[in-house]
């Protein structure tokens, strides 16, 4: 049985140290499109570390019994599954929300961080630290894309989580929005940003260069 | 002979070699079945919850819409604060449908008697058949309409659309528009949701001199009293707005209704 020590580093790795989006640059996609405002970064953290934890837990379970040449197929289908009950339970429960996030939270569905902790680790570990590890994972995702969409909502429309914190100039205060910080661009800005920072302080992540640097003659 | 309890079936189907034909076979049919129910039993347990959301947006666009009419608030103002009156109008007839209230019009078109298939060359919108009844809001100014808000259907690039359309008192003049329902491409076609694109249908004229449907959304911005700016790359979702337009405005849609009203029958 996994001690809890294991238990924790599977919980915490994920975090920083492991981090999904920072360090295996998963998960982009969604990192850009819905971090526009801190509510929708949100609801999207909690959709998909809810879709993550789940189907780890559930291929955990079946994971001896998963044929190998139809597994791939077999946790897509679990995750896809789960991916349309909560986008139901969204429209049901968060109608606005869900309204907000449109196609993306279907697209869990393919969110290489799902099936990349069901197909790498859940597939050989048993279901309670398989869930811990997909639940690291989904917190992981969870604080990057919430850094990135407070970020975004504070300097794209002076507000945090829709209270305005920033008084607007044309409402007369001081603050004039940002309006890149509304655009996809900023997003990858951002995130490069957080990248940078990240590797500066633990150098360890930062991968050997592909090329030796070019050398120019006139930048002497 | 054969063991047929199934538990002990169960147990040697587990101990299978899970790469053995059987067990992949077995294992995948398991597997969508207990998804299959999973994903039938949120869709139908939480519809009902989603229709009522559905209908509340319905219903708060539709007031967001009046809101966003010009001098609507002022007409309501002079009404008295007397709210849009719904009425059920049967469409071949161009009048008030006896029998159907708004209460009603859910049941009656559930059944398939109630709606009229539509030949292609009537068919510009892509709708297949059309209700024989459809509920409308309308506006009054003493005994004349001032405003009349009729809901428009058609097939959009990736599914249906549907919007309200406010026509003023002559009903030639689009007054505004609102689309309630879309799955339009994010970012192109579904742009037809923005503000901005739907303020420029107030004041177009539908109609031309002689009475012919002239509205269209043009290619590029809008040079006439006819048309709305286009969507650069959404020229299928452009076209489904014009064939809605065209379609609801003609003889197989409100163009009775639209005669009754001028007519004063209203």
């Amino acid at each position: 049985m996994a001690g809890r020590e294991s238990l924790w580093n599977a919980l915490t790795a994920p975090l920083i140290r492991q981090n999904p989006v920072t360090l295996q640059i998963l998960g982009i996609c969604s990192a850009l499109a819905v971090t526009t405002s801190l509510a929708t970064a949100f609801t999207l953290s909690v959709s998909l570390t809810v879709v993550v934890v789940l189907s780890a837990g559930l291929i955990s379970l079946i994971r001896r019994h998963i044929p190998n040449s139809i597994r791939l197929i077999v946790q897509i289908i679990i995750i896809a599954s789960l991916v349309i009950v909560i986008d139901q339970i969204l429209q049901a429960w968060f109608f606005a929300l869900s309204q907000r996030l449109s196609v993306f939270v279907s697209l869990i569905a393919t969110n290489c961080i799902v099936l990349g902790r069901t197909e790498s680790f859940a597939r050989s570990n048993p279901p309670l630290l398989s869930m811990v590890d997909a639940l690291g994972s989904g917190l992981g995702y969870s604080l990057v894309l919430t850094v990135i969409g407070a970020c975004r909502e504070l300097f794209g429309s002076g507000k945090l989580a829709g209270v305005a914190v920033l008084p607007l100039a044309d409402e007369g205060g001081w603050f004039t929005p940002l309006s890149l910080m509304l655009l996809a661009p900023s997003a990858f800005f951002l995130l490069g940003g957080l990248i940078w920072a990240i590797r500066s302080l633990r150098p360890e992540q930062a991968e050997p260069p592909e090329f030796p640097p070019h050398e120019t003659g006139e930048a002497r | 002979m054969a063991d047929l309890n199934p538990l002990s079936l169960w147990r040697r189907f587990l101990t299978l070699p899970n790469d053995s034909r059987t067990k992949t076979l077995v294992v995948a049919f398991l597997v969508s079945a207990v998804c299959a129910v999973m994903v039938t039993a949120a869709t139908v347990v939480l519809r009902p919850i989603q229709a009522q959301n559905r209908a509340a947006e319905q219903q708060a666009r539709l007031e967001a819409l009046v809101a966003a009419v010009p001098a609507i608030s002022d007409l309501v103002a002079r009404a008295g604060g007397a709210a849009l009156s719904t009425v059920v109008v049967d469409l071949d007839a161009g009048a008030a449908a006896g029998g159907v209230t708004p209460e009603t019009l859910q049941a009656a078109l559930a059944d398939p008697a109630n709606w009229t298939a539509l030949s292609p060359a009537e068919d510009v919108a892509g709708l297949g058949s059309r209700p024989d009844y459809a509920q409308i809001y309308l506006l009054r100014d003493g005994e004349t309409v001032s405003l009349a808000i009729l809901p428009i259907a058609g097939t959009g690039y990736n599914g249906r659309i549907q919007a309200l359309l406010a026509l003023g008192g002559d009903m030639r003049m689009v007054a505004g528009i609102a689309v309630t329902e879309q799955s339009e491409t994010p970012g192109l076609g579904a742009r037809i949701e923005e503000q901005a694109w739907q303020q420029g249908f107030a004041g177009k004229q539908l109609f031309d001199d002689a009475g012919a449907i002239r509205f269209s959304v043009a290619r590029g911005p809008a040079r006439t009293e006819h048309e709305v700016d286009g969507i650069t790359g959404a020229t299928r979702t452009s076209n489904a707005m014009t064939q809605m337009v065209r379609f609801w405005m003609g003889p197989k849609g409100y163009g009775p209704l639209i005669a009754a009203i001028r007519r004063g029958e209203f």
